[in-house]
């Protein structure tokens, strides 16, 4: 009896101050929830719940002209999905922008951050500035200065075409179906700094002795490429890929400001994204245009959640292997 | 000279081996200005495009890349009657039943005033008498107005049977010949070329336009566009750093129970398409009348940003823990940890995180597209000259002038705070 109330007494002298500091602890954890506040009261009422009503407008007929009348209509705005020429057509022009626009969002970079980190190029820092600074440049800004590049009669690259290489009628760019796509992607050239800038400060992070060990086995400057550097800077390599392919699925300014979203020539700028915008703000059908943005999230996570799985096949994490 | 080469030869290994390396250093060097220099050309067209007009940039289609006039010669029409060239003027009848524009030729006389006589380019027995701006025109006494007939001639470079090459005026352009006049003696003897003056190179002078700039700055109303512009990008920004410090002061430094599941989903929100919230979010400020203001531009950026939160934590991780705790113990408060510790140690984060929303809110397009529908007076920069290029379709001097007013500021700001800005960039790329 006396034994154990005096070990009671002990415990809860020991257990004071560790009480004391369990409150500290405690009051510390309350003004981590009042820091984090902000985003959590944005995350709830511009993300998480935007999203969930965007999946219940789609089951609407929610039409902004009338927005009083909101109808449950079921499935009808997904079985629209399917007679919708619109979203054939949308998905074709991002296949076949993809086309070129991912191997270029992948190659460039690493090509153009080997260039920079070579040692035997002078005014690294020069061109590292100027490589980028295009990335500053506003999208509507770089649309209209290319557009005047790419001109089928005015513009410097059919000159170039006619006056230096030969070719009398160069092609027509923006107005083709076919060589809008190379237009598109052409523009999208200034906007390649960001993803540049990275795989250089990744190729700049593979320690030298890795390349040391690798000369002195007998590689070399390709094979030390291909079995040291793509397998150092391939978690950046992964990280483009799923920006690109995000990227593809809200493709937006560039066509819309070129085209003024009217999809031409032919609809072959008619792209995901432009499609919904005129749903939704220009025909103002919400409940529809809700669809469409809840097709475009689950192809975007799809897309996103098959790079995470073949990940394991190509991705190397030095730090994993520790 | 044979005791040279015997010394080139001895150190010749290791100078061939620096010169090999000198000769590609060069050779990659000199390759990649030329990717540079394609990568930037861009630059150059708009540039030099806004200093032409409409004509001079269809010109360019077949002719110079630099802003170029014609040379013109100025050339009073002659004609010959008896061997003497007469000089030709244009009539205008000002009254009478024919107001047809004759062509005369002054045979006597001052047209300026007094008598004089002419003598009519199409017949030369029909002559005119003219006294203080009357002529006699059917026996009918009409009032004319006489202006001398002044064309402007072009000039080529023609090419002599004598290989040389003649600087020429073309009076006459037929489709396979010309007649050219020597322009040191334009009354004299005539020159006739066999060929296409097509295929000659005409004479050109520098003439760039100075006025697309003005003019696209006034017509666009780039004093508003930029006002518009700054408001939105400081007023968000300021919203950004608090909230977004606020959060990653949270991440960083407090023990919040699920911390990193909540920072995954931070950070998942960077790949979450925004499409998938946009309706209900425009649903939502169009309900509240938020719609056509500014406000749904600004007011979410006071409930922190992924990229901005995720750069803040990771320089914020990087402060020692010591000097907080130090600060603890002589009883200072959250608040004041955060105000005269972390946020002063912090200030190349802060500005890199400022500049990154500059930016953002300089070239941000779709927001202001949908939220200030109909409301030009509200527009950014962007949106802004989207609406006036696509009036000015036709203009394209015009457009590269606007496009490059709204590129300055943006590539400024970065060239002076490269170094902020870069490291900024690298830290959200390679840390996750």
């Amino acid at each position: 009896m006396t034994t154990t109330s005096e070990a009671v007494a002990v415990e809860q002298e020991i257990r004071q101050p560790a009480e004391k500091s369990m409150s500290l602890e405690k009051q510390r954890q309350i003004w981590g929830w009042i820091f984090l506040s902000p985003w959590i009261f944005g995350f709830f009422v511009f993300t998480a719940l935007p999203m969930v009503a965007s999946l219940a407008f789609s089951f609407t007929d929610f039409d902004l002209n009338a927005a009083d009348e909101i109808n449950y209509v079921g499935l009808e705005n997904y079985e629209r999905l399917f007679t919708d020429p619109n979203v054939d057509n949308a998905l074709w022009a991002t296949a076949k922008f993809a086309t070129i626009a991912l191997p270029l969002a992948i190659g460039l970079p690493v090509l153009l951050a080997s260039l920079l980190n070579s040692r035997f190029l002078v005014g690294k820092a020069i061109f590292r500035t100027l490589f980028y600074m295009p990335y500053m440049v506003p999208l509507v800004s770089a649309t209209y200065i290319w557009g005047g590049v790419l001109n089928t009669e005015t513009g410097w690259i059919n000159r170039f075409l006619e006056e230096i290489v030969g070719i009398p009628n160069g092609p027509n760019w923006v107005y083709s179906t076919l060589w809008i796509y190379p237009a598109l992607n052409i523009i999208g050239l200034w906007g390649i700094g960001n993803a540049m800038l990275f795989t250089l400060a990744a190729m700049q992070g593979v320690p030298t002795e890795l390349y040391e060990a690798a000369r002195v086995d007998g590689a070399g400057p390709f094979g030390q490429f291909r079995h040291i550097t793509l397998p150092m800077i391939s978690p950046i390599i992964f990280y483009n890929l799923i920006l690109s392919v995000i990227g593809l699925f809200r493709y937006f300014e560039v066509p819309f400001i070129l085209k003024e979203g009217s999809g031409d020539p032919g609809g072959a700028t008619m792209f995901f994204n432009i499609h919904l915008y005129q749903t939704a703000f220009t025909f103002k059908e919400m409940g529809y245009g809700a669809t469409l943005a809840w097709l475009l999230f689950v192809m975007a996570m799809g897309a996103t959640i098959l790079i995470f799985v073949t990940a394991r096949y190509w991705v190397y994490y030095a730090a994993a292997e520790d | 000279m044979a005791a040279t080469n015997a010394h080139q030869t001895r150190i010749s290994p290791h100078l061939e081996k620096q010169m090999k390396r000198v000769g590609v250093v060069g050779l990659v060097t000199m390759g990649t200005s030329l990717l540079a220099l394609l990568f930037l050309m861009p630059f150059a067209y708009g540039g030099i495009t806004s200093f032409k007009d409409k004509e001079q940039i269809t010109r360019s289609a077949k002719g110079s890349i630099l802003p170029m006039d014609p040379i013109l010669f100025e050339y009073a029409q002659v004609y010959e009657l008896d061997g003497e060239q007469l000089p030709v003027y244009n009539v205008q009848p000002t009254e009478g039943i024919t107001r047809t524009v004759q062509q005369w030729a002054l045979v006597s006389g001052d047209p300026e005033s007094g008598k004089s006589t002419f003598v009519d380019t199409r017949s030369s027995s029909r002559f005119y008498e003219v006294e203080d701006g009357v002529a006699t025109i059917r026996e009918q006494p009409t009032n004319v107005q006489i202006t001398p007939l002044v064309t402007q001639l072009e000039i080529y470079e023609v090419p002599q049977d004598d290989g040389s090459v003649r600087e020429l005026a073309a009076l006459t352009k037929r489709q396979t010949s010309t007649t050219f006049i020597n322009l040191a003696d334009p009354y004299g003897e005539k020159i006739e070329w066999e060929g296409r003056y097509l295929t000659l190179d005409q004479k050109m002078e520098f003439a760039p336009r100075m006025g697309n700039f003005e003019e696209a700055w006034n017509r666009a109303d780039f004093l508003k566009l930029f006002r518009n512009t700054l408001a939105i990008a400081v007023l968000g920004m300021i919203g950004t750093l608090i909230s977004s410090i606020l959060v990653a002061y949270a991440f960083a430094r407090f023990p919040i129970p699920g911390k990193n599941i909540i920072f995954l989903i931070l950070i998942g929100t960077i790949i979450l398409p925004n499409q998938v919230r946009l309706i209900p979010t425009y649903a939502f400020f169009s309900r509240i009348h938020w719609t056509g203001t500014w406000l749904p531009l600004i007011v979410p950026h006071f409930f922190a940003n992924a990229y901005n939160v995720f750069l803040l934590r990771q320089y914020f991780l990087t402060l020692p823990r010591e000097m907080d705790e130090a600060a603890m113990i002589d009883g200072a408060g959250p608040f004041t940890i955060l105000w005269r510790i972390i946020i002063p140690l912090s200030w190349p984060v802060i500005v890199a995180v400022s500049l990154f929303h500059f930016v953002f809110a300089w070239n941000d397009y779709f927001e202001p597209l949908i939220y200030l529908l109909g409301k030009p007076d509200l527009h950014p920069i962007s949106v802004g000259i989207q609406q006036f290029n696509f009036i000015y379709d036709q203009e394209p001097h015009l457009i590269q002038a606007t496009s490059l007013l709204a590129l300055v500021l943006p590539v400024f700001v970065f060239f002076i705070s490269q170094r902020f800005f870069m490291q900024g960039v690298v830290v959200t790329g390679v840390d996750k």
